[in-house]
């Protein structure tokens, strides 16, 4: 391990960015509000350019102590920053997707009163980010996990003068907060145990320690812990349900946080446990079904969805998925780099639906949308390519690393068929709703409220399906009365992103990004010999698995086209044939009115009884109120002494008098 | 001879009827009357163990307490006069304005 | 023997002067029965054989003190008291509390009377020639005091007892009718 004096300097220019525009943004131009963010998240990118530029595989890992922090007998923790491969991957999306999106917003939010806000904000989203990502020990990434959890609550509830923003802000904190309860226990186990929280400590000593094949152990235990914090972090079932909710905040903040860098925050802290959960095969297994099955389970509910963004948001729950399939039958490299390129592809489909909606004067529903492509060429554009990017289309990005994980899901030692079969399954669900997306948004009529007299609108109503999907108002209304392209500040970055997604799963070719990754995962390089040792014999294999995955997305393509262009009634057909089934899907499997029921409500009753009425009112008040009361009705018997009456003073006297005496005499008989 | 108990006992009794004046009477001036007999009864109670031990300090503590007792007698009769003069009356159960 | 009967006899009207003052409602009624234990309590001193502190009983306390009083009762014509409102404190709690202590110092003093007392009859040892010795050399700074205090007494009383307006403005004296009524005159002009 070298030291390397330039790790924590990259965190420190966002900091100060959100600092200045914190503090003095309210009474700055918005050129200088947009100066500054700007710079300073391009000198973060900057620096992580560099930093890549001189990092050598010889040297790695790299760290940095920066300040002593925790010193209490045997247990230390400072802060400490460290670099190595997979640090080096997460920083480069951090700085790099997160400076594409601060140029996004300062078209999109540049009417917003709170502009200034939102700048510092998203500053202060990416100083949280990389000290996350390049901490070199759990409780410093604790600080990022939550600080970004800080973060993303600041900006979904951005627009904090709408309730619905405001609830969603706060959904979001308490579900991830659920998660990081596990996160903390996990710690303590760890301290318990391990004694430290530093990586090189920890994961040394967990080398140490058997696999637990049979049953649960201390291993199994902190994994488990740890992926319940991923869970609330990542969207996962159970915790996924803040995410959707989330789409209340403006459109770059879902590209950024809940797209590209914050959700997975989760899938960076499992890859990076990967020798805790490599030892506990059982955790591994826990993980791998809790992603197949969110995959599955969140793909489903996209293809009911009317509002763009939780079409986009369902679907980033289900790539999560996919990614903690990769983690969970050991392919932790595959999972990073699925995670890459979902990065530009996800951040690319969110940027280009802001600028639908932008172009649009703030409608969100599908329905309202259509035939947008003759409006907005460069959104169409890159959009398409994010599209076929995320059905895995190749030699689009998103092939490559989704192939990756569904051969690593069928061959490696912990995968099996079923996880496979579960993954072809939702690649095809994937590639079904978002071509669905795709047509409804830019082919066929424009069905919006503001469409020209010569575009019919009488047309409306018919391809859309009868399901039920919050709308939540874009803050943004332009009313501009046609459809129009965004200005060339948002156009920019999609047009570079989209570059990203054509050509960023060539990093995946021959095995090049894995073998980068493999000093971070040693453990699994035993794995990976045996893996690579049968590789010959299963090439044939694995042509046949790369054929039925691109057969799937061929096969979701053509049926999207067929319900969405050639015959629009048939959806509604199918809508209300299904009936039932259908509503449970278009109500998202009414998974938030149960846990509203279960959770929600009982605590809500609870506190109210028990603890304010109970405890605040009945103990706490009543012990301050009636301890005055008490002193009161005591001065207000003793007053009655003070009669002035002279008689009575006498009489007290006598009386006391006479208590003095049979007190002495007392004294005097008994000694 | 006379014990010495017997004295004590008859200061004792001058001194319980003096307080027993002070808490039953109404009149101002019986109850400084009152004050008056109890100064008595001690001053008994002094003459009494003086000639015990047959020490004349005794009877010039005496000696004091009248002194002070002519003075307080002054100062109080004054001052009754004149709560008189502002309240019109004697009775000490009028006089109670010192109170909370 | 002689002794006995004579302070029996002193004490039984020292007992009755005081249960009469209790009794009485006049307020004169009781000033004079205290005169009465006054002068019996002087004899009851000439059988502990205090000569000077008998004399002095008799001309300052039933001489000088009683009559002030008896001149203040005469001055604010005080008549029978009234029966107002009695406090309750003072008899349920003050009258029990007082007889407890009395019982009980008595019960102290007859329990370990032990000591009997041996003044002959007719010893008068208190003489006015020791009574001064004492009193002009050793106890010289409280008898300086009492003085002291003496006079503040006499101020005290002067001061409250006088008319309000003769203290307030102690030389303002209205001038006599007949400057007045030159003054008026001088002013027409």
């Amino acid at each position: 391990m070298t030291p390397n004096p330039y790790l924590w300097l990259i965190q420190l220019p966002p900091l100060a960015g959100a600092a200045i525009n914190g503090f003095f943004g309210r009474r700055s131009s918005k050129q200088a509000i947009t100066a500054i963010a700007l710079i300073f998240s391009g000198a973060a990118f900057g620096l992580a350019l560099f930093l890549a530029a001189i990092f050598s595989s010889a040297s790695a890992p790299y760290y940095f102590d920066l300040a002593h922090w925790i010193r209490s007998g045997s247990f230390q923790v400072d802060f400490s920053f460290y670099l190595d491969q997979l640090s080096l991957v997460m920083l480069l999306v951090v700085t790099g997707v997160g400076f594409l999106i601060h140029i996004y917003s300062v078209g999109y939010m540049w009417e917003d009163d709170g502009y200034y806000r939102f700048m510092s904000y998203m500053n202060l989203f990416m100083f949280f980010m990389l000290t996350l990502v390049m901490a070199k020990n759990y409780l410093v990434m604790f600080i990022g996990w939550e600080g970004v959890g800080l973060a993303s609550y600041l900006l979904i509830g951005f627009w904090f003068i709408k309730d619905s923003a405001a609830s969603a802000g706060k959904k979001a904190f308490i579900v991830n907060r659920i998660g990081d309860f596990g996160f903390l226990i996990a710690l303590f186990l760890m301290i318990k145990h391990f004694g430290s929280l530093d990586f090189t400590h920890v994961f040394a000593a967990v080398r140490t320690l058997p696999t637990e094949t049979a049953g649960v152990g201390l291993l199994s235990a902190i994994g488990l812990l740890l992926m319940v914090g991923a869970a609330g972090k990542s969207a996962q079932i159970p915790l996924y349900v803040w995410l959707p909710d989330a789409m209340e905040g403006p459109t770059p903040v879902s590209a950024l946080i809940h797209a590209a860098t914050m959700v997975t925050a989760g899938v960076y802290m499992v890859a990076r446990s990967s020798a805790i959960f490599e030892r506990a095969p059982m955790a591994m297994m826990v993980v791998a079904i809790i992603g197949t099955l969110t995959a599955l389970f969140a793909a489903t509910i996209g293809i009911a969805q009317t509002d763009i963004k939780k079409v986009l948001a369902y679907s980033t729950v289900s790539q999560l998925g996919y990614m903690f399939m990769a983690c969970g039958v050991g392919a932790f490299s595959a999972g990073i780099f699925h995670l890459m390129t979902h990065a530009f592809f996800k951040g690319l489909l969110f940027l280009a639906a802001g600028s639908v909606i932008h172009g649009i004067g703030g409608e969100q529903d599908m329905r309202k949308m259509g035939g947008l492509r003759v409006y907005m060429p460069v959104t169409f554009l890159t959009m398409s390519i994010a599209t076929f990017t995320i059905a895995g289309f190749p030699p689009l990005a998103a092939y490559f690393s989704k192939d990756e994980i569904l051969w690593k899901a069928y061959s490696s030692p912990n995968g099996s068929w079923v996880f496979w079969l579960v993954g072809v399954i939702t690649a095809f669900i994937t590639s079904f709703y978002m071509f669905r997306l795709w047509f409804l948004t830019f082919f066929g009529d424009y069905r919006g409220a503001t469409a020209h007299d010569a575009h019919d609108p009488s047309r409306a109503g018919a391809p859309s399906t009868v399901a039920q999907g919050g709308s939540a108002p874009h803050g943004h209304g332009h009313g501009h009365g046609e459809p129009h392209e965004s200005p060339w500040v948002m156009l920019g970055p999609l047009v570079i992103l989209a570059i990203l997604s054509f050509f960023g799963g060539w990093v995946g070719y021959h095995d090049h990004f894995q073998h980068f990754l493999a000093p971070v995962f040693q453990s699994g390089a035993a794995a990976e010999l045996a893996h690579e040792s049968g590789e010959a014999a299963g090439k044939g294999t694995e042509m046949l698995l790369m054929l039925i995955s691109v057969t799937a997305a061929v096969l979701g393509f053509l049926l999207a086209w067929t319900l969405y262009l050639r015959r629009p009634q048939l959806p509604e057909h199918i809508a209300t044939s299904l009936g039932e089934l259908y509503q449970a899907v278009a109500h998202k499997y009414y998974i938030d009115e149960l846990y509203a029921v279960l959770f929600v409500k009982p605590l809500i009753d609870g506190s109210t009884t028990i603890l304010w009425h109970g405890v605040d009112q009945g103990v706490i008040d009543a012990a301050v109120n009636d301890s005055a009361d008490a002193a009161r009705h005591v001065s207000d018997n003793a007053r009655h002494m003070q009669s002035g009456n002279l008689r009575s003073y006498a009489g007290w006297v006598a009386a006391g008098g006479a208590a003095v005496i049979a007190y002495m005499v007392w004294m005097g008989v008994t000694r | 001879m006379v014990p010495l108990s017997y004295y004590l006992v008859l200061s004792g009794i001058l001194f319980v009827c003096g307080v027993l004046g002070f808490l039953i009477k109404r009149n101002i001036i019986a109850i400084f009357m009152s004050i008056e007999l109890m100064l008595n009864g001690v001053n008994l109670s002094f003459v009494a163990f003086a000639a015990q031990w047959h020490a004349l300090s005794g009877q010039v503590f005496v000696f004091f307490v009248m002194v002070v007792a002519a003075a307080e007698a002054a100062v109080g009769l004054a001052i009754i006069i004149a709560v008189y003069r502002t309240r019109e009356t004697l009775n000490v159960d009028q006089v109670n304005l010192l109170k909370l | 023997m002689l002794h006995l009967i004579l302070f029996l006899f002193f004490g039984a009207i020292c007992v009755a002067g005081a249960v009469n003052l209790l009794a009485q409602s006049h307020p004169i009624n009781s000033a004079l029965s205290l005169i009465v234990v006054m002068a019996s309590l002087a004899g009851e001193y000439l059988l502990l054989g205090a000569e000077f502190v008998a004399a002095i009983q008799v001309i300052v306390y039933a001489g000088a003190i009683m009559v002030l009083f008896l001149i203040t009762i005469m001055l604010l014509n005080a008549g029978k008291e009234e029966r107002t409102k009695d406090s309750r404190v003072a008899i349920l709690i003050g009258v029990p509390g007082v007889m407890i202590g009395a019982v009980l110092v008595a019960w102290t003093l007859v329990g370990r009377s032990s000591t009997t007392n041996s003044v002959p009859i007719g010893a008068l040892w208190g003489a006015p020639k020791d009574i001064a010795r004492l009193l002009f050399r050793d106890f010289l700074l409280p008898f300086e005091v009492t003085s002291v205090l003496i006079l503040i007494a006499i101020m005290g009383a002067v001061v409250l007892a006088s008319k309000p307006e003769a203290i307030a403005r102690p030389h303002h004296n209205p001038p006599p009718r007949e400057e007045r009524e030159l003054v008026a005159v001088g002013k027409d002009h």
